[in-house]
């Protein structure tokens, strides 16, 4: 074989490898990316029904009911409020140490027909005053809360908040 | 007074380093013998001021000296000592000098072990590290300086993070660097070698033991890193591809394709540029490592953006190191001519295969890592890439690539035909069909899991069939246990390695078949898993040291039989307000019984009950990996002084 037509065959093999790996990085893309949103996104724009995304906000205040399921396992309902919508979760599974009505949380799952989310992952696992950075934005694009005018106002009341005009 | 002479020790070991940096590289391009031999002192020097700093900070965490701002932050005077030592390097600033103390090691260990290297290669190499040195210290003292003081001193310091008081957190980031560490020397030889413009034989064999030895750290690092968050984050997983994850696997992928390709290096003198590119690669994956882990960008790429000085200097230093060495790779790369030609099917076609597949994965997980953050910063879209992502993207380039591996390591050198290596991995390929098989008939029609099996005993009894064939077992077998006793330790290295990452398969695929339930129990009452009866006794209060506790005791039982008796934890801690899980496991090495014990409601305790098939073997497939390296590079030839390169001058 001569140095060119290796050359030439190492160059097809590269090229081979580099588009299958491009190939599969898309094909895992287009079926796997986890978009995060808020409840008001939800509302502007539900995503299709089979779509796994992260929802995250505040536990609304006084939202939070515990029961045992069916088969044995304990579940917990709660909602998830960014101030202007709030969105019902279900989850079966066990709650993180952290999660307490009125903190910050990002649940990964899908969204039910009857526009309950499903829940297959609550994080929560952050000490007590820390607020998830997509939380944290979520509610400034709700017109919650200015930074420059301060720290947030205590989470416990977000749910009773109504949206800023023109917010 | 100790925090401030550690704190000169550091800008001592900055000057030397910028010493370390010039000195040898200007004797080796002026051909002066006397610049050329200050190198080894000067490294020498370099690691004494580090070793020096680095002692002075440990002996501020041991005495919980609350005048040092680190100890205030992350040290308590009610932890006992081990911790107070390992949480030198637990937080950043300590972790960077530790950074800079293996980088300095390993720049001593040049010195010192490499008195045959050819002078001016030594003292090119030198440079290098010492330029690297340079950027990391000057980093800590403009940055990070560990030594600051805080006034008046607070009674006592705040950090008793009580997930990280554990061995093996305390042990996972020095491995860990010593793999990132490692890779900064191959980097300096590469860079050594574009300056002088050769890559030859004698290149290789220097190359190689720094290769594998980084290697094996890493490998260790990875899977220490591994098996504590399955023990102690409580969520039964092993490995999340999480971004931090993601960061110390990149490395080891570039670099496991840089270990074979510098053995086509060595033996054969082919694929001298591709090789000299993979350690410039496997350096600047290292970084990108520390520049994700240390600048906080994970958490938030806003956080970074509005404190944005530690992250845009590690930018800086990536950008410095990484685009002048690729710089300086395509203005003398062209130089370098390719000698060694080979057929396609050969051991080096097999091994450029491995090379390809290695960077494909490493390509996938970097995008699959960095999009996320991109995205963020560029289209203003939140989203994370998961695990099923990394496991659609890499699965059907890892596949391919374990298909191949038995075969590569039976193909001779420069040509080579399939028929005969098939005929020695019949028996290995009937195993790997019988798992299958058997697996599907087993565990009930699961392919994934079976598959897995099928790979793994497939790479077992490759490896087996690799050293039969070298010590002709079957053909000469009287003669087998001399031949077995003469073969290259490096020969027993590589068939373990390849068997290691067999067992490692063997554990995952166990791990595919694991199953878990969540249940609320009263003591007394007892639920079904995977044939187990796992009852709770009871739930009672228990105390330690700085934390109090709800321990439940529960009992596991198969066939009326008693199996363990498991005692997982939440534990509550004053000091930092925080509660964690400690999951309880009982392992028997065929499988693990792991319980966690969540939040107690109505006298019942909720209990999530995992059965783990075969999951200690992802580590153990990992140490024999990192076994395997060990006892390559115990090997005779790579101790032994390399030959002098052909047609080469004398050495300076």
């Amino acid at each position: 074989m001569t140095r060119k037509r290796r050359r030439l065959a190492i160059l097809l093999l590269c090229g081979l490898g580099l588009g299958s790996a491009t190939a599969l990085t898309l094909a895992a893309f287009r079926d796997n990316l986890v978009f995060f949103l808020s409840p008001s996104d939800l509302a502007a724009k539900p995503p299709p029904a089979d779509r796994a995304f992260r929802l995250g906000g505040l536990v609304e205040a006084g939202s939070v009911e515990r029961a045992t399921g069916a088969d044995g396992r304990p579940t917990a309902r709660f909602r998830v409020t960014d101030g202007a919508h709030a969105i019902s979760v279900v989850y079966a599974g066990i709650l993180p140490d952290l999660f307490r009505e009125g903190q910050g949380v990002v649940t990964l799952g899908r969204l039910g027909p009857d526009g309950v989310f499903h829940a297959s992952e609550v994080l929560a696992r952050h000490d007590e005053t820390y607020m998830p950075p997509e939380v944290a934005d979520a509610l400034k694009r709700a017109g919650h809360w200015d930074p420059s005018q301060g720290a947030a106002p205590p989470a416990g009341g977000w749910n009773t908040l109504s949206p800023r005009p023109g917010g | 007074m100790i925090p401030e002479l550690g704190h000169f020790a550091l800008a001592l070991a900055c000057v030397l380093a910028l010493a370390q940096g010039a000195v040898p590289l200007l004797g080796a391009q002026r051909r002066d013998p006397r610049l050329i031999a200050l190198g080894p002192p000067l490294a020498a020097g370099q690691l004494v001021a580090v070793a020096a700093a680095f002692a002075a900070l440990l002996w501020s965490f041991a005495v919980n000296d609350t005048t040092v701002l680190g100890v205030v932050q992350n040290s308590h005077s009610a932890k006992p000592l081990l911790y107070k030592l390992t949480g030198t390097w637990g937080n950043h600033e300590g972790s960077m000098v530790l950074w800079v103390l293996i980088l300095a090691l390993c720049g001593g260990a040049v010195a010192g072990f490499g008195r045959d290297l050819p002078g001016a290669l030594q003292a090119r190499v030198l440079a290098v590290l010492g330029l690297v040195g340079v950027g990391f210290l000057l980093f800590i003292l403009a940055t990070s300086n560990p030594f600051a003081r805080v006034w008046p001193p607070p009674a006592d310091g705040q950090g008793l993070n009580p997930v990280l008081q554990d061995p093996g957190l305390a042990l996972h980031p020095p491995l860990l660097y010593l793999g990132y560490v490692g890779y900064a020397v191959t980097f300096a030889f590469a860079v050594a070698a574009l300056i002088e413009g050769r890559v030859d034989a004698a290149w290789g064999r220097w190359v190689r033991p720094w290769a594998l030895a980084a290697w094996a750290f890493l490998t260790l690092g990875i899977a220490l890193g591994s098996w504590w968050a399955y023990y102690e984050l409580g969520w039964g997983g092993y490995w999340f591809w999480d971004p931090v994850e993601n960061a110390s696997l990149l490395p080891w992928l570039a670099g496991t394709a840089l270990l074979h390709s510098a053995i086509v290096v060595e033996k054969r003198e082919a694929l001298k540029v591709w090789t000299v590119l993979l350690a410039l690669l496997a350096f600047a994956l290292s970084l990108l490592g520390t520049f994700l882990v240390r600048s906080g960008v994970l958490n938030s790429v806003h956080a970074f953006a509005s404190d944005p000085t530690r992250g845009v200097f590690i930018l800086a230093l990536l950008a410095l190191y990484v685009g002048g060495a690729f710089a300086l790779f395509a203005w003398r790369a062209p130089a370098m001519a390719p000698t060694g030609v080979f057929a396609p099917l050969s051991r080096e076609g097999a091994l450029v295969l491995n090379n390809l597949f290695l960077c494909s994965i490493c390509a996938v997980v970097l995008v699959g890592t960095l999009y996320p953050m991109f995205a963020d910063l560029v289209l203003g879209v939140k989203i994370s890439v998961g695990p099923p992502f990394f496991n659609a993207a890499t699965l059907p380039l890892a596949a391919p690539l374990i298909l191949a591996m038995p075969l590569g390591a039976l193909l001779p050198w420069k040509r080579a035909r399939l028929w005969p290596v098939l005929q020695r991995l019949w028996w290995a390929a009937l195993a790997a069909a019988a798992a299958l098989l058997l697996a599907l008939a087993l565990a009930g029609e699961r392919v994934w899991p079976a598959l897995g099996f099928a790979a793994a005993v497939w790479l077992v009894a490759g490896a087996a069939a690799d050293l039969a064939d070298r010590i002709a077992l079957f053909r000469r077998p009287a003669a087998a246990w001399a031949r077995a006793r003469g073969l290259p330790r490096a020969a027993w290295g590589g068939a373990l390695a390849h068997a290691g990452l067999g067992v490692t398969c063997a554990g995952i695929a166990g791990m595919g078949l694991a199953t878990d339930a969540l249940v609320a129990l009263k003591p007394g009452e007892s639920a079904r898993l995977a044939g187990y009866e796992w009852r709770l006794e009871g739930v009672r209060d228990a105390a330690g040291p700085n934390w109090t506790a709800r321990r439940a005791t529960v009992t596991v039982a198969r066939d009326g039989a008693a199996v363990a008796v498991l005692e997982p934890e939440r534990r509550f801690f004053p000091v930092g307000r925080e509660t964690t899980t400690e999951a309880a496991i009982h392992t028997n090495g065929l499988r693990d019984l792991y319980v966690v014990l969540g939040e107690e409601r109505d006298g019942a305790a909720v209990l999530r009950l995992h059965h783990n098939p075969l999951a200690p073997w992802i580590w153990l497939g990992a140490a024999v990996m990192a076994l395997g390296g060990g006892l390559s590079l115990s090997d005779r030839r790579v101790r032994v002084a390399a030959p002098a390169p052909k047609g080469a001058p004398a050495p300076a």
